[in-house]
C-alpha cells in the first residue's frame, strides 16, 4: 500500500462507456477509493451494495467514493443497474488493472484488485489506507473513522 | 469488533434479561439470509432457554431492499403497543409483502390497534430509531445482513454451520 502523507497518485478511467474521471476533477473533496476484485458478488453481503447505503454519511463528510475493479465499463454499467448504485464505479481495465497497479493493490495471481482502501483529503494527500484480508468485507467503520479524524484537523 | 452502543432500555429484548449470552442481531427484513437466520435463531432460544438473552436492531439496506425500512418501522410501531416481537416474527414469516396495506393488515391481525399503528407509520421518530440502529450497526463494523455480536463483541464466523451454535454453547 502506498504511505499515509504521500500524494495520491493522478489517473483517469472510464467511468460510463462515453466519460473519464480523473483523480485531479475531485480537487476540494475528500476521496474515498474503494478498490475491490469483481463486479457480481453475492447481493447482501456486498461490499458496493453496503457502501450504497452509506453514502449520506460520506457525504456529511465531504467525501465522494469511487469503486474501482478491473471489470469493463459495460459491466460496470449493468451492475451498477442491477444494485441501483449511487456512486461512480471506474473500469480499470485498459491496461488491466493498471491503476491497481499504481496503488499496489494489484493481485497478479488472480488478475484481480485486492479488496483495499485509501481516503485521499482536499488536497490529494493520503490520509489512510486499509488492505482487507481477502474475502472480508472491511465496512465502513474505517472510512468514518479517518474522516472523523480529519475533521479535527 | 465491540459493539460500540450496549444493549440499553432502547433496545427490544427477548428472553432472560441476565442470561449468559446476549446475541445481538443486526437484520433486515427483506433480506433472505434474515429470513432464514430468524428459523435458526428460534432453535437456539428454544435450545438454550434462559440461558439466552435475544436483542434485534434494524439494519436495513434500502437500496437493495426498498421495504426494509417500512417494515422496521412497523416493528417499531408494534413495540408502542408491546409486541415488537410479535411483528418481528410475523413479518419474518410472512415476507412476501411489506406494502403498507399490508403492514396495517399484520397489524390488525395481531390485535393492535389500526389508527394508533398507522399514524406511528409515518412518526419520524420511529424512522429516526431505524436509522440510528444502521448508524451504530456501521459503526460497530456490520458490513452485511445478518451479522451477530455475542456478549458484545462481532461473532466472524458463520452462522448457519453450526459454527456459531457451538460458539454459544460454550459459553453456558
Amino acid at each position: 500500500m502506498l504511505a499515509t502523507g504521500s500524494i495520491a497518485p493522478e489517473f483517469s478511467l472510464p467511468v460510463t462507456p462515453d466519460q473519464f474521471l480523473s483523480l485531479s476533477e475531485l480537487k476540494g473533496k475528500r476521496v474515498i477509493l474503494a478498490f475491490y476484485p469483481a463486479d457480481w458478488s453475492p447481493v447482501c453481503g456486498d461490499q458496493m451494495a453496503l457502501y450504497n447505503e452509506m453514502l449520506k454519511f460520506f457525504k456529511q463528510h465531504n467525501a465522494e467514493l469511487l469503486g474501482i475493479s478491473v471489470d469493463g465499463k459495460w459491466c460496470h454499467t449493468a451492475f451498477s443497474q442491477d444494485r441501483k448504485l449511487h456512486f461512480p464505479l471506474l473500469a480499470d481495465f485498459e491496461p488491466k488493472g493498471a491503476v491497481a497497479k499504481l496503488y499496489d493493490v494489484f493481485d497478479e495471481a488472480s488478475g484481480e484488485s485486492k479488496r483495499a482502501l485509501y481516503v485521499i483529503d482536499e488536497e490529494g494527500v493520503i490520509a489512510w489506507s486499509y488492505l482487507s484480508p481477502k474475502g472480508v468485507n472491511p465496512g465502513a467503520d474505517g472510512i468514518l473513522d479517518a474522516l472523523e479524524q480529519l475533521n479535527t484537523k | 469488533m465491540a459493539l460500540r452502543k450496549p444493549v440499553d432500555a432502547d433496545d427490544h429484548i427477548e428472553g432472560n434479561i441476565h442470561a449468559a449470552i446476549e446475541l445481538v442481531e443486526y437484520g433486515d427484513y427483506q433480506c433472505p439470509h434474515c429470513q432464514k437466520a430468524y428459523y435458526i435463531v428460534k432453535r437456539w432460544q428454544r435450545e438454550f432457554g434462559d440461558n439466552l438473552k435475544l436483542v434485534f436492531r434494524n439494519f436495513p439496506l434500502e437500496n437493495i431492499h426498498p421495504l426494509a425500512k417500512p417494515a422496521a418501522i412497523a416493528t417499531e410501531a408494534a413495540a408502542r403497543q408491546g409486541k415488537f416481537w410479535e411483528m418481528h416474527d410475523h413479518l419474518f414469516e410472512n415476507h412476501d409483502d411489506f406494502s403498507r396495506g399490508k403492514l396495517v393488515q399484520f397489524a390488525e391481525e395481531l390485535g393492535l390497534n389500526v389508527t394508533d399503528f398507522s399514524k406511528d407509520l409515518e412518526d419520524p421518530e420511529l424512522s429516526a430509531k431505524v436509522d440510528a440502529d444502521f448508524y451504530g450497526g456501521m459503526r460497530s463494523g456490520v458490513n452485511a445482513t445478518p451479522t451477530f455480536f455475542v456478549n458484545g463483541e462481532k461473532f466472524e464466523g458463520s452462522w448457519d454451520t453450526g459454527e456459531l451454535r457451538d460458539f454459544l454453547q460454550n459459553l453456558i
